[in-house]
């Protein structure tokens, strides 16, 4: 079963297969943030009722991020194939496997990014209208920060979706922890390096997920 | 002077049409506390949120010093805005920023220069009495402080009109008395106009001077608060005035009297009982008080008598006579 020397021997692999897998996290998470948000938000605030209504912005980006939500991840990755070439010029690695993994990330995270802001009082956005505050403001001062512990919980969920993802992205050349459980322990029946990659993934998600809520629970002033 | 002029608004609904505001027209003065009544779903947070734009009417025009606000749209509109502030029932501050940055929002929608907003925070927490609470969050208020700094917001940018929907619905009496107080400061100090829409009486005789009453998205009855209460003429408004001032004579009694019952009513300084004596001198006629009260609206006092007169018919009716050539106004309420 769990060959301890052996585990010890094959650190330094399962080390370097850990920061691939953060180096794939990393990227597409920042790209998920920079881009999720504002579309998070646009989401919001061309719905019906909001102050930039807007029908045909709504369905385009709506149905843009519906139609990537259903496509199963591996296809997906697959699919990205000719655009990660294009944008990486490789499709090895943890640097290409981020293209599509940001890909898939970008439309979960503006869906979380659009719920958390439905859930804010309408009458608090209406005051501030009221008040004669621009979008702008109302955008920077109001929406977000009252959504924020309910964003941070987005991310958390956002790093733990793509802690999944990585491991498909690594099976098909994008390396990290995924790769080496497939490598060692599907291909050879490697037990040793099939329970250290189950257990440092377990420990990583709910890090972040204690994290997370930690954070999340420290800047909420309600 | 805010004007309504025939404002109608409609709202579509996925099967059917629902007229929030029936034509409407109504004259608030400068200066005015103007008090709009009305049961739940009577059209009152429709019309008053038609001032601000916050609803759009479906027709008419809203005048602010002869401005129609409908025309506006854009940063027009966002302008018109700074100068009509809004309080509501539920306060609606920004929860994750404190009392000052609050007030602080309301200034830089105004584009205040940043230097002058924090001196300009302070004094707007000294009028609402919370200059201790500026770096506290919303959570941590109650619920008259949450109204004051939501009143302190309103006032941020010197508005000439205040809209209060529903503004004290949510508090305790007391706490409603100390902002119904704070308001009457604010309109009395600074002039500016309020509109408060309300479904208590009590607010309206406390502090308003004029007054409307809504049903079915219509105004059904307007005028001076005390002349509405001294005269009201729809049942509606009789029922409103009924739960402040009530004048319900048990069965008991009324099935014991008698002669006639009549309610007399003297508006401001004439001297009610001074005139019911005389009359009772005068005639050959019994009165019984079954119930009298004097009411201050306005700090104006309202004689109410309900008493039951006995005698000839003829007496009986001279008696209510002289007592209307005296100034009251006589009202049989029942025959026996
Ligand atoms: N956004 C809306 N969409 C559809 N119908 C609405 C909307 N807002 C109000 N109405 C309808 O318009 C009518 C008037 O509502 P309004 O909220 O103005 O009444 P109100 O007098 O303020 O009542 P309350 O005392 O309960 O606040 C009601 O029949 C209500 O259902
Ligand atoms: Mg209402």
């Amino acid at each position: 079963m769990f060959d301890f020397p052996y585990f010890i021997s094959m650190l330094p692999d399962i080390w370097k297969a850990f920061t691939e897998t953060l180096i794939m996290i990393g990227i597409s998470l920042s790209i998920s943030l920079i881009i999720g948000l504002p579309l998070g938000v646009l989401l919001f605030v061309t719905d019906k009722g909001l102050f930039w209504e807007n029908r045909f912005v709504k369905s385009i980006f709506g149905f843009a991020v519906n139609i990537i939500r259903s496509i199963p991840f591996i296809i997906l990755l697959v699919a990205l194939f000719p655009l990660t070439k294009l944008l990486v010029g490789s499709t090895i690695g943890p640097v290409a496997a981020s293209v599509s993994l940001s890909v898939a990330a970008i439309p979960y995270f503006a869906r979380l990014v659009e719920s958390s802001l439905r859930d804010i009082d309408k009458g608090v956005i209406e005051a501030t209208i009221a008040v004669g505050a621009t979008p702008w403001m109302i955008i920077t001062d109001v929406l977000i920060p009252e959504a924020k512990s309910t964003i941070i919980r987005g991310i958390t969920l956002t790093v733990i979706s793509l802690v999944a993802y990585s491991a498909m992205a690594g099976t098909i050349g994008g390396g990290g922890i995924g790769d080496l459980a497939i490598r060692f322990g599907y291909y050879r029946y490697d037990d040793t390096i099939m329970i250290s990659t189950v257990v440092i993934l377990i420990i990583f998600v709910q890090l972040i997920q204690l994290i997370g809520e930690q954070i999340a629970k420290s800047i909420d002033k309600r | 002077m805010l004007e309504f002029q025939n404002i109608t608004k409609i709202y579509e609904s996925k099967k059917k049409q629902i007229v929030g505001v029936d034509n409407v027209s109504l004259t608030i003065n400068k200066g005015d506390i103007f008090g709009i009544v009305g049961y739940s779903g009577a059209g009152k947070s429709s019309l008053l949120r038609c001032v601000n734009l916050l609803e759009r009417p479906t027709s008419g025009k809203i005048l602010v010093d002869g401005i129609d606000l409908t025309k506006l749209s854009g940063s027009k509109l966002r302008i018109a805005r700074l100068k009509i502030g809004m309080i509501f029932q539920h306060f609606y501050l920004i929860s994750q920023k404190t009392v000052g940055e609050n007030i602080a929002f309301a200034l830089r929608a105004a584009k205040t220069p940043k230097n002058k907003i924090p001196t300009k925070v302070t004094e707007l927490l000294e009028m609402v009495g919370l200059t201790d609470k500026r770096d506290v969050y919303p959570g941590q208020l109650s619920g008259g402080q949450k109204q004051r700094v939501g009143i302190a917001r309103a006032l941020a940018n010197n508005p000439s009109i205040l809209l209060c929907d529903e503004a004290t619905s949510a508090l305790d009496p007391k706490t409603t008395l100390s902002i119904l107080k704070l308001l009457k400061e604010i309109n009395q100090r600074l002039g500016i106009t309020i509109v408060l829409i309300t479904h208590e009486m009590d607010v309206v005789k406390e502090i308003c001077n004029r007054m409307a009453i809504m049903q079915d998205g219509r105004v059904i009855e307007e005028g001076e608060v005390y002349d509405i209460f001294a005269e009201p003429k729809e049942p509606l408004t009789k029922e409103f005035i009924n739960s402040v001032v009530s004048f319900e004579i048990p069965n008991e009694i009324l099935k014991e009297v008698n002669g006639q019952v009549i309610k007399i009513l003297f508006k401001g300084d004439v001297a009610g009982e001074g005139v019911i004596s005389d009359t009772m001198q005068r005639f050959d006629v019994k009165g019984n008080f079954l119930h009298g009260t004097i009411e201050y609206i306005q700090e104006r006092p309202l004689g109410i008598f309900i008493m039951e007169l006995q005698g000839e018919t003829a007496a009986v009716n001279e008696a209510k006579h002289y007592m209307e050539q005296r100034g009251a106004l006589v009202e049989v309420i029942e025959h026996v």
